[in-house]
């Protein structure tokens, strides 16, 4: 079996929701849908308070060439066009929706028959996914039009695809690969004439047999489409572990997947791309794992973006009374939330319900110089060594020492045996290092 | 024998002799090419200044600014909050200058989200620095610019003038000790410190709070938030507050320090310090209704 060289860890799976069919979570009364739900540039909303919208209608347009289109996910009427709180924990501009009925936009085909053959050609997918407002549904939510334009001068081979979900609970991956297999294999067809590249790498961790059976099954109709059956080890589903394991390239620090002929893309994603090339749907739903040890009934919902996270936790069950914590997200990469009212954003593949024995941290102990957090990170760096630096405000250093590469997987937090919150400085390190690098140029 | 040792010494000490004085004139030479003319003024400066290296002038330490003033031409616009204007009155006599004249300043912390009028709504578990928790949320109390209570200035303050207090969660500032240096308006992230003036009698009146969310959002995290409803603006005789945003800011250059604004803040945002107590209103308006 495949996986990365350097570093990882193996945190308990916990895929507690995996035998759980996807449920349709209902409409709410009112939706929220933030601005900013994609990496790059917020949205401009194109509406004001009072304006009547459909379901699928564009209410806000990414106009920056790094953003994304918003559309509305449910009919009615928009209440207001105003800052409210998001999973940041700071108040966002976002559009708050009441629901009245479920009105969709025309032209949007809600018929799940299976449409395989695409007659577009690349640019006109690529406007497509663009102007349907499709991001990473891995949890970076980049823009995926950017990532389906390879730039000038580069040439993309292989098409990775990211069904590793290596984040222990979530299993909306999983699940969206059982049950949507056949559409997955289409967006990803339509990936590969964007790219115009031949071959195509699906990486599944070993710990979802089902799903790597499936899916190989099916892709033995589809020419150059392959599975690749991969070691269970975290943070296998970052873009450059993954492509280190599925195919053994190195990305160089600094540089982009393309660099070694890759664009790696989320089964969630080629799933959305599906859904918008064939059926003209814009982003307005995803997949959401709610999960918890105590949960009455952890599952995975289909869910429209903009709808509270405690309607999320009532359909689960309601919230336990030894809760201690509620994270959006994996319980490695998420953010715990200081508001049940934040809403569903694209990116959000997940809701933790924690109880109060894993919530908290262990008490702060000094550092044993173990070195453990050298020997699981990911990308080769010295965490400890970044985390002084940065807590010291040593910002050239620790550019020297390479923070810029961290990509926050929290393996370092996760082992040190003394409680040490190494992420938490690296995290302040890296902003203040990428400031110095902006105001330098 | 003798005479072969007597021999070898001999060469020794002539060649290393020799290599010595020719190393010595070489290194005299190039010691007067690249000889460094240093103003002597400059160490004497130096001396006079406080030595704390505190960066408050806004120069790398104090030696940069004894440099600095040596090199300048008049004292104006260079200060040294430690030193206050003692110390610059000091270096003028010295250097036959000017020195300009230096407003004492102090810290002012701009919030009392303490634990009682901001109770806290979540609790926060990650590194106790301000940096990480701003990166993070808003707050436990989830006010987005308050204080977030992790002592990020604590730690910057090179003078002991700060601490935490454990009872309301907010630094408290020791008047006394506080240089103005700034560095904790360097490290507080959301800028709640301010340098104010210190005051006739140290006496000072300001808005404390600066949140800019409006009124009924920022009431909600915060009992005693500025909900940016212009009466003191209006109390003011003055000019000397303005409203922008949602916010009452007092100027303290055209404050005349007469505290009618304190009193008809309806959510007691303003506070006024080391002033005599008031006399009791009520007291006062029953005796002149008496009359």
């Amino acid at each position: 079996m495949k996986t990365f060289r350097i570093g990882g860890v193996h945190p308990p799976e916990n895929k507690i929701a995996a035998h759980k069919p996807i449920e349709v979570l209902p409409v709410p009364a009112t939706v929220t849908i933030p601005l900013s739900q994609h990496l790059g540039v917020p949205a401009v909303p194109v509406l004001g308070k009072g304006d009547q919208v459909k379901t699928g209608q564009l209410i806000a347009r990414g106009e920056a060439f790094i953003s994304a289109n918003i559309h509305s996910s449910v009919s009615g009427k928009v209440l207001k066009v105003d800052d409210m709180i998001d999973s940041s924990g700071y108040r966002k501009k976002s559009i708050v929706i009441q629901v009245e009925g479920d009105e969709w936009v025309e032209g949007i085909d809600r018929d799940s028959t299976l449409v395989k053959e695409c007659q577009l050609n690349a640019s006109e997918i690529v406007k497509k996914v663009h102007d349907l407002g499709i991001v990473g549904m891995g949890g970076a939510t980049f823009p995926s039009h950017v990532k389906l334009m390879v730039p000038k001068g580069k040439k993309a081979e292989v098409l990775i695809i990211n069904g590793v979900e290596c984040e222990p609970y979530l299993t909306a991956d999983h699940r969206l690969m059982l049950e949507k297999g056949e559409e997955i294999l289409a967006g990803i067809a339509i990936q590969m004439k964007a790219l115009h590249v031949e071959r195509a790498i699906i990486g599944i961790e070993h710990n979802k047999p089902d799903a790597i059976k499936h899916m190989s099954e099916l892709c033995s109709h589809y020419a150059g489409i392959t599975v690749v059956d991969l070691e269970v080890k975290y943070p296998q589903g970052a873009e450059k572990q993954l492509i280190k394991a599925a195919i053994n390239r190195e990305v160089p620090s600094g540089k982009l997947p393309i660099e070694v002929g890759c664009v790696v893309h989320n089964v969630g994603t080629s799933f959305a791309v599906y859904e918008a090339v064939q059926k003209n749907k814009p982003l307005i739903e995803r997949v959401v794992t709610v999960v918890g040890r105590s949960l009455k009934n952890p599952s995975n919902f289909l869910v429209r973006i903009g709808t509270p996270v405690d309607a999320l936790v009532e359909a689960a069950g309601g919230m336990p009374d030894d809760t201690g914590k509620v994270i959006s997200g994996g319980p490695m990469m998420g953010k715990a939330l200081n508001d049940l009212g934040v809403p569903v954003t694209k990116g959000t593949s997940g809701i933790l319900v924690f109880d109060k024995d894993e919530s908290f941290r262990k008490p702060v102990l000094p550092c044993i110089r173990c070195s453990r957090c050298l020997n699981v990170c990911p990308m080769g760096l010295e965490p400890y060594l970044l985390a002084v630096l940065a807590e010291k405000d040593r910002i050239e250093e620790c550019e020297l020492e390479r923070i810029m590469d961290c990509m926050e997987c929290g393996s370092c937090l996760y082992v040190c045996p003394s409680g040490r919150p190494l992420l938490d400085h690296i995290r302040v390190g890296k902003s203040r290092v990428g400031k110095m690098i902006r105001e330098r140029s | 024998m003798n005479g072969i040792i007597n021999e070898i010494t001999l060469i020794s000490v002539v060649s290393l002799g020799a290599v010595g004085s020719f190393a010595a004139i070489i290194l005299y030479m190039v010691a007067q090419k690249f000889k460094v003319v240093e103003d002597p003024r400059i160490d004497l400066v130096a001396e006079k200044l406080p030595g704390a290296n505190c960066g408050g002038c806004g120069l790398a330490g104090c030696r940069a600014l004894a440099e600095a003033i040596v090199k300048a031409e008049s004292l104006e616009g260079m200060t040294c909050p430690p030193g206050g204007s003692d110390v610059m009155k000091d270096i003028a006599s010295l250097l036959g200058l000017e020195a300009g004249d230096q407003v004492p300043m102090v810290a002012v912390l701009r919030c009392s989200g303490s634990k009682h009028n901001a109770p806290p709504k979540v609790t926060y578990d990650g590194a106790m620095t301000c940096a990480f928790a701003h990166s993070l949320f808003s707050g436990e109390a989830g006010c987005p610019y308050g204080c977030l209570g992790c002592g990020d200035c604590v730690v910057a303050c090179a003078f002991d003038a700060m601490y935490m207090d454990a009872e309301t969660g907010l630094p408290v500032i020791i008047d006394d000790k506080c240089v103005a240096c700034g560095a904790c308006v360097k490290a507080c992230p959301r800028s709640i410190i301010e340098m104010r003036k210190k005051g006739k009698k140290d006496r000072r009146i300001f808005v404390s709070c600066i949140n800019k969310e409006k009124g009924g959002v920022a009431k909600k995290n915060c009992a005693v938030a500025c909900i940016g409803c212009g009466r003191c603006v209006k109390e003011c005789k003055f000019d000397a507050i303005t409203l922008d945003s949602n916010l009452a800011y007092i100027d303290y250059n055209k404050c005349t320090l007469c505290r009618k604004c304190v009193p008809v803040c309806p959510t007691n945002a303003i506070h006024e310090l080391n002033f005599p107590p008031r006399k009791q209103r009520p007291e006062v308006t029953e005796q002149a209704e008496a009359k």
